[in-house]
């Protein structure tokens, strides 16, 4: 029997703003009469590092995703949607945006970070759909590389059981006025990219 | 109304709408929302909020305030009722005037945590009531209902959320705010008050009736549910009742589930369910409390009971639960297909690691290089809690116990008989919390250790809470800032010196000085958290790597700052860098230079 309406796994680095993202969802489905759950990664974990938000629109259970049923992975990085790519669920949809951030255990010359497609092959291996997109650049050309999560929210929009202007309500209460219109490109240039 | 709220702003809008006149807390992951969730109603609702210097003055200023008829909050994470089990003992014994709750976050799988423990132990430790919230609302609305119940029975109430309640998010339908209750006082009355041996023999007597009047009470709540199915069955506490209902969900099973939110569990309900079924799972994270229970109740009314649970390895003893490992545990009783999901074998075989690190700039990690410098590998290095823990492979993370225990464990290290030099660390926040009679015994017991206080004038692992050496209270109000340097002194340390960790060079001469010091020496290592910095809107021009003197030696890579990479021949400056300039000092080849 399913108990959720569509489960959703936000990941990337402490300080990319998945929380901000995470929250701007919640938000718009609370507006859209939804029952939401979500969990948020704080704390020690959040000192760039690997950071997961949990996200159930529809559900009135426990806050976390199970593993392998996630409809939509959000990666607003690549290594991080391999970590967490066994909660997509094989019906599932990973959008990942491409451009790396490397760990300190690389610029340190510990570790290496992988070329993108021995990333993305076990991800295609196990879900239905990647979307690829490079959200930072995409984020820059809005006008300013810190929007690259919301870059990501505009192409998760064509997924979720949400209305656009729900989310672009959710997303203007939850910045300051004077970065709404960057927000927004952003959130355009995003969605754009998904449209193809 | 309903709003889309954290758990620990949904706790916060509790203790509002309950009319709350004091409330008190020390941040720790993963409660310190509460208190900040808070702050902004203080003024128009005339409440005080404070962040206390530790647990165990939190919990005694709430109690001063309940004691007058004031309704208090302390707040803390479950480490923090170790430090406020004082007070909290014996305050069973005392009762309370004005409601009291004590709120405690556990953090089930330590995602922000040195340990696991359980709450619901201390509840049954001190004999008084605990309620265990499954989701925000829940612990919302049980956060009022403990100010009841707490006037009810006199007794102060834990309330116990777990990291996935404090930190889930969730729509929350909110209530009208409470004003405080506006004209209470203190009232004498030594036989509760003064907890004199001939006082506290009574009020032991009393606290034991109690325990009755707790059931009674507990019993009418709406906290436990029971619905009967077939003749198997889970019992479960606060947040594993709604993966075990999922996990009923999927499953398609119509099995018996008794979810419990009181503790003491209700009697009545659970002979009731324990009669019904042959078959029990019972399903909690942390320690086995409702286990324990359930089998000493089965004991008395259904003997042949089959109890499945921790001790029988269906349900994992450690770490956090959720819905998954909830249904495989609910699918083997039921002879029921597992699922299994195991990570993906490339996750683990070419992803790097991603462990979090102090910050790009962090001061922390420019005092620890000029520690090490001046200490070399060979000294011992106790350390504490906070941001700078992190700085573990740098070398000079040795121990890490519990707050405050770096100076105590290193002059037991050095009163152990250790030789070689020792310098501890421990952060701002965390010496003003419980460092200071740490550091007095260090002095009055002359311990010749040298202890590096790292001052970044906030209390950042937390999410940036000031303290008393900030000059600042919660509500962003003005008062004294404590010097750091004559506490040390008026403690008994002789040598006290403050140095900017940026300074690289004059650090690791401070260091050298206080290693040489034949007593307890302490440097303060000043520079605000990088964060709090560029909050405040400090900026530092960045630096680059001119690679034609640049040799390729890595000594600046081996610094671990996030913002230096090596890109096979060079060091490479990114974007993170926030222009603290110590990778330049460190650099013995001048290659990294100021952007102009």
């Amino acid at each position: 029997m399913k108990t959720t309406e569509c489960d959703i796994v936000v990941v990337g680095v402490g300080g990319q703003g998945v929380i901000l993202i995470s929250n701007v969802i919640g938000k718009a489905a609370l507006k859209a009469g939804l029952p939401v759950r979500g969990a948020e990664t704080h704390g020690m974990a959040q000192r760039g590092g690997s950071v997961m938000n949990h996200l159930r629109l529809g559900c009135e259970f426990g806050p976390l995703v199970p593993a392998g049923s996630a409809d939509i992975l959000l990666a607003l990085e690549p290594a991080e949607a391999l970590r967490y790519g066994h909660y997509l669920s094989r019906d599932g949809v990973a959008l990942v945006n491409t451009y790396p951030v490397l760990p300190t255990t690389v610029t340190t010359g510990k570790s290496s970070y992988p070329p993108l497609e021995e990333i993305l092959a076990p991800l295609r291996r196990i879900c239905r759909d990647i979307k690829t997109l490079d959200a930072t650049k995409l984020a820059a050309t809005a006008g300013n590389p810190q929007t690259m999560n919301v870059v990501m929210l505009g192409a998760l929009s064509k997924y979720v059981p949400l209305q656009e202007e729900t989310l672009i309500e959710a997303l203007s209460e939850s910045i300051k006025a004077k970065y709404l219109e960057v927000n927004r490109r952003a959130f355009a240039l995003g969605k754009g990219e998904v449209e193809l | 109304m309903k709003e889309y709220l954290l758990g620990n702003a949904a706790i916060a809008r509790g203790i509002l709408e309950a009319g709350a006149g004091v409330v008190t807390g020390y941040p720790g992951t993963p409660a310190s929302e509460i208190v900040e969730s808070v702050v902004p109603f203080a003024k128009k609702y005339d409440l005080h909020v404070e962040w206390a210097v530790n647990e165990k003055t939190a919990l005694e200023v709430a109690i001063g305030a309940s004691w007058m008829g004031t309704r208090a909050v302390a707040v803390m994470k479950h480490v923090g009722l170790n430090v406020a089990a004082d007070p909290f003992m014996t305050l069973a014994y005392t009762g309370v005037s004005g409601g009291l709750v004590v709120i405690v976050s556990d953090d089930p799988f330590c995602h922000s945590s040195q340990n696991e423990q359980d709450t619901r132990r201390y509840a049954q430790f001190a004999s008084v009531p605990c309620l265990d919230p499954a989701d925000p609302q829940e612990a919302k609305d049980m956060c009022i209902y403990a100010f009841e119940l707490s006037e009810e029975l006199e007794l102060p109430v834990l309330l116990r959320p777990t990291t996935r309640v404090s930190h889930a998010r969730a729509d929350v339908e909110v209530g009208r705010i409470k004003k405080r209750n506006s004209n209470p006082e203190f009232v004498k009355d030594p036989a509760r008050w003064v907890m004199l041996p001939a006082h506290a023999r009574p009020r032991h007597t009393e606290l034991l009736k109690k325990q009755d009047m707790i059931k009674a009470s507990l019993k009418n709540s709406p906290w436990n549910r029971l619905v009967l199915g077939e003749d198997a069955g889970v019992i479960t506490s606060g947040i594993a009742g709604l993966y075990a209902e999922e996990a009923i969900k999927q499953l398609e099973i119509d099995i018996s589930i008794l979810r419990i939110g009181t503790f003491p569990p209700p009697d009545g309900l659970c002979s009731e369910f324990l009669e019904h079924v042959t078959k029990v799972m019972v399903i909690e994270e942390l320690e086995p409390v409702l286990e324990e229970y359930v089998e000493r109740l089965a004991r008395e009314n259904n003997p042949d009971l089959k109890i499945l649970g921790k001790r029988t390895d269906h349900i994992p003893r450690e770490g956090e639960l959720d819905t998954l490992v909830v249904r495989n545990a609910i699918a083997r009783m039921a002879d029921r297909p597992l699922v299994e999901v195991p990570a993906l074998k490339e996750a683990e075989e070419i992803l790097p690691p991603r462990p979090p690190a102090l910050c790009p700039g962090c001061s922390h990690r420019a005092a620890y290089y000029a520690m090490m410098k001046a200490f070399g590998k060979d000294a011992i290095f106790p350390s504490d809690i906070g941001c700078y823990t992190l700085a573990v492979r740098m070398g000079t993370i040795d121990t890490c116990l519990c707050m405050g225990a770096s100076i105590t464990v290193a002059s037991g290290i050095r009163f152990g008989g250790e030789e070689r030099d020792i310098c501890c660390s421990i952060g701002d926040s965390t010496f003003l919390h419980t460092g200071l009679p740490g550091l007095l015994n260090a002095a009055y017991n002359k311990a010749r250790i040298t202890v590096a206080i790292l001052d970044n004038s906030t209390t950042a692992m937390t999410g940036h809470q000031p303290h008393p050496g900030t000059g600042f209270t919660v509500t962003g109000e003005k008062t004294k800032a404590v010097s750091l340097e004559a506490v040390a002194n008026a403690l008994g340390a002789d040598f006290v010196e403050t140095v900017d960790p940026y300074d690289v060079d004059a650090t690791i001469e401070a260091f050298k000085r206080a290693k040489e010091y034949p007593g307890l020496s302490v440097v303060i290592a000043k520079q605000a958290c990088v964060i709090s910095a560029i909050r405040a809107g400090i900026r530092r021009r960045p630096f680059v790597v001119n690679s034609e003197n640049c040799n390729g030696c890595k000594k600046c890579v081996k610094f671990g700052c996030p913002a230096i990479e090596f890109d096979g021949e060079n060091a490479r400056i990114n974007v993170l860098c926030t222009g603290c300039g110590v990778c330049a000092q460190i650099c013995e080849n001048n290659a990294i230079e100021v952007v102009d």
